[in-house]
């Protein structure tokens, strides 16, 4: 693997109380990719991207061990803000959440938290990200609409657009299609195609086939552990472990 | 066969029993409304409406001329209303905003039932403590005679309308999906951030009706008023005077007035007017309420 790593977990320990959900994680997410993180239900996908953003910092009772690197630097230092952190890693949500505001207000929202007031640079800025998002067609009339009034695919592009305004270095997308519908899908693994020519991408999928047509890497994760990281033809085509090799093939999980 | 004609039997029973105690309820409400207004009309044959709603001066047994103006008695609720909502609403909102985004979970079992006991406490105490500790601390403050006034008032009913305030308001924004609370977190929203922009606007119409329903205890209230506020019948201009607002001025002169006489009749229309702006306070808290709710699902 010649990339250079964005972000990456070094030995991580993660627990719940007293349960160990991740054990010893070494993983590297190469720069402007998409690495996929695949797994049984229940094996800590969604812990470890939520690590990655420290947003199980909210989540009472939790202890980590270990490091994660952004960028060489250690997200847990002292010097390092989990607000700014978040600001250069986003994340996208399994189900969509905008918020109960108009569609503008909700892409809006990072920049203003921001403290950007200026109504033109806004109103740029919610643009772009809508395109980006290949949402702009269907909602460029009616940005002042409830994000509620929205279908659950265009709800989450819209997370995604919000997610994009900030202009983080990160997305992160924890199973982003397993709420919406198969056409929906089909545009939202097109957008993530796209995202990294930009944008560094981890997405925690259930879904073999996504994984194997969105990412460039895949990591295979079972009990906490990781099995198997490589990139995603070969783990898909000659893994080198037995368990990836069942699991792909469908014969667990 | 037999068997489930009993049972059928039951589920009637039980949804009649309910559907009774129902309607026992809006028969109370309407009983005592068609009491109010029976007992309050007559006063009206001596009375014009407009005098009586909009004339400063209340002094019915003036032995030259009976006036029965309750505008001051108006202002005065209003005012010493107002003053404990000004009082409640940033603290109570504050504090349920606390209880369910800031404290630990022990702190919040400790205090959430602590409010819930300071709802228990009956007012004569509340008034007590008015008398014995606000008064006189209020007159220290102030330079004043006494501190039996406006201010105390609105202090105590401050006080008596924060756990509903509370109480409700920390439902309703605990009851804001933790999703919204995670998508500000993750675009780099602070703790802060993510209260007023997120999770307050999203539980509005909660508060709302939290603080309607506060208010509608505050303007009711009676016991609390009567013994802290002075019952000067002179029209308020301020907090800091005496003032006499309407459920003090029924109290202290209802039991004192002869019966069936214009005065006693006139007690009852301003208890008429009460409850006319109870109810309509309680309304427009159960309207917003509903929408809130009808929204949520
Ligand atoms: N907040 C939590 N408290 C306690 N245990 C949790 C919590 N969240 C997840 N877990 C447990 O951690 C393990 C990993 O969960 P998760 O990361 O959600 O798995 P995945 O996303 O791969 O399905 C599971 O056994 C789950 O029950
Ligand atoms: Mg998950």
């Amino acid at each position: 693997m010649t990339a250079r790593s964005k972000i990456e977990a070094r030995k991580l320990d993660f627990f719940y109380g007293s349960k160990h959900v991740l054990k010893g994680l070494d993983l590297a997410c190469p720069e402007k990719s998409v690495t996929a993180i695949i797994g049984p239900s229940g094996c800590g996908k969604s812990t470890f991207i939520r690590t990655l953003n420290r947003m199980n910092d909210v989540v009472a009772g939790t202890r980590l061990a270990g490091r994660i690197l952004l960028d060489g630097a250690d997200i847990h230092d002292p010097e390092m803000d989990p607000v700014e952190l978040r600001r250069r890693v986003g994340m996208v949500f399994q189900k969509p959440n905008p918020f109960p505001k108009s569609i503008f207000d909700n892409v809006a929202y990072g920049l203003r938290i921001n403290g950007e007031r200026r109504r033109g640079r806004l109103e740029e800025v919610v643009e772009k990200s809508l395109r980006e998002a290949a949402l702009w067609d269907e909602v460029k009339d009616r940005l002042r609409e409830n994000a509620f009034a929205l279908s659950g695919g265009q709800q989450q592009r819209l997370c995604i657009a919000r997610a994009l305004a900030v202009r983080p270095e990160v997305i992160l997308f924890d199973e982003p299609c397993s709420a919406i519908d198969p056409i929906a899908t089909a545009r939202v693994e097109d957008l993530i195609q796209r995202l990294k020519t930009e944008y560094t991408v981890v997405i925690v999928t259930h879904n073999m086939q996504q994984a194997a047509r969105v990412s460039d890497y895949t990591a295979f994760l079972m009990l906490g552990e990781l099995v198997e990281f490589g990139d995603t033809k070969t783990i898909f085509t000659a893994p080198v472990r037995k368990m990836t090799e069942e699991y792909i093939t469908g014969r667990f999980g | 066969m037999n068997k489930r004609a009993l049972r059928n039997l039951k589920e009637k029973s039980v949804r009649t029993f309910f559907f009774l105690n129902g309607l026992l309820a809006v028969v109370v409400l309407a009983g005592i409304f068609l009491l109010l207004l029976v007992s309050a009309v007559p006063a009206f044959r001596e009375i014009h409406l407009r005098e009586f709603l909009f004339t400063k001066t209340w002094d019915p047994t003036s032995p030259l001329k009976e006036t029965y103006g309750i505008l001051g008695q108006i202002a005065s609720s209003v005012l010493v209303t107002l003053g404990a909502m000004i009082l409640a609403v940033p603290v109570g909102i504050g504090v349920a905003a606390y209880l369910s985004d800031v404290a630990h979970a022990r702190v919040r079992e400790i205090v959430k039932p602590a409010v819930e006991i300071l709802a228990g406490i009956p007012s004569v105490v509340i008034g007590f403590l008015g008398i014995v500790l606000i008064g006189p601390a209020l007159a220290k403050l102030f330079g004043l005679g006494h501190g039996l006034n406006g201010l105390n008032g609105s202090l105590l009913l401050a006080v008596m309308s924060l756990p509903t305030i509370i109480s409700i308001s920390e439902d309703s924004l605990s009851a804001v999906p933790p999703a919204y609370g995670e998508a500000s977190l993750a675009l780099g929203g602070s703790r802060w951030q993510t209260l007023v922009r997120v999770k307050l606007p999203a539980a509005l119409s909660g508060i709302i009706a939290a603080v309607m329903l506060g208010m509608g205890r505050a303007v009711g209230e009676t016991m609390t008023v009567l013994m802290a506020t002075g019952n000067a019948r002179a029209f308020p201009t301020g907090l800091m005077q005496s003032l006499r607002t309407m459920t003090s001025n029924i109290a202290i002169e209802l039991g004192e007035v002869p019966y069936f006489t214009t005065h006693y009749y006139a007690l009852f229309a301003i208890g008429l007017v009460l409850f006319i702006m109870t109810f309509l306070v309680n309304m427009v808290a159960d309207i917003v309420l509903h929408k809130y709710q009808q929204r949520e699902s």
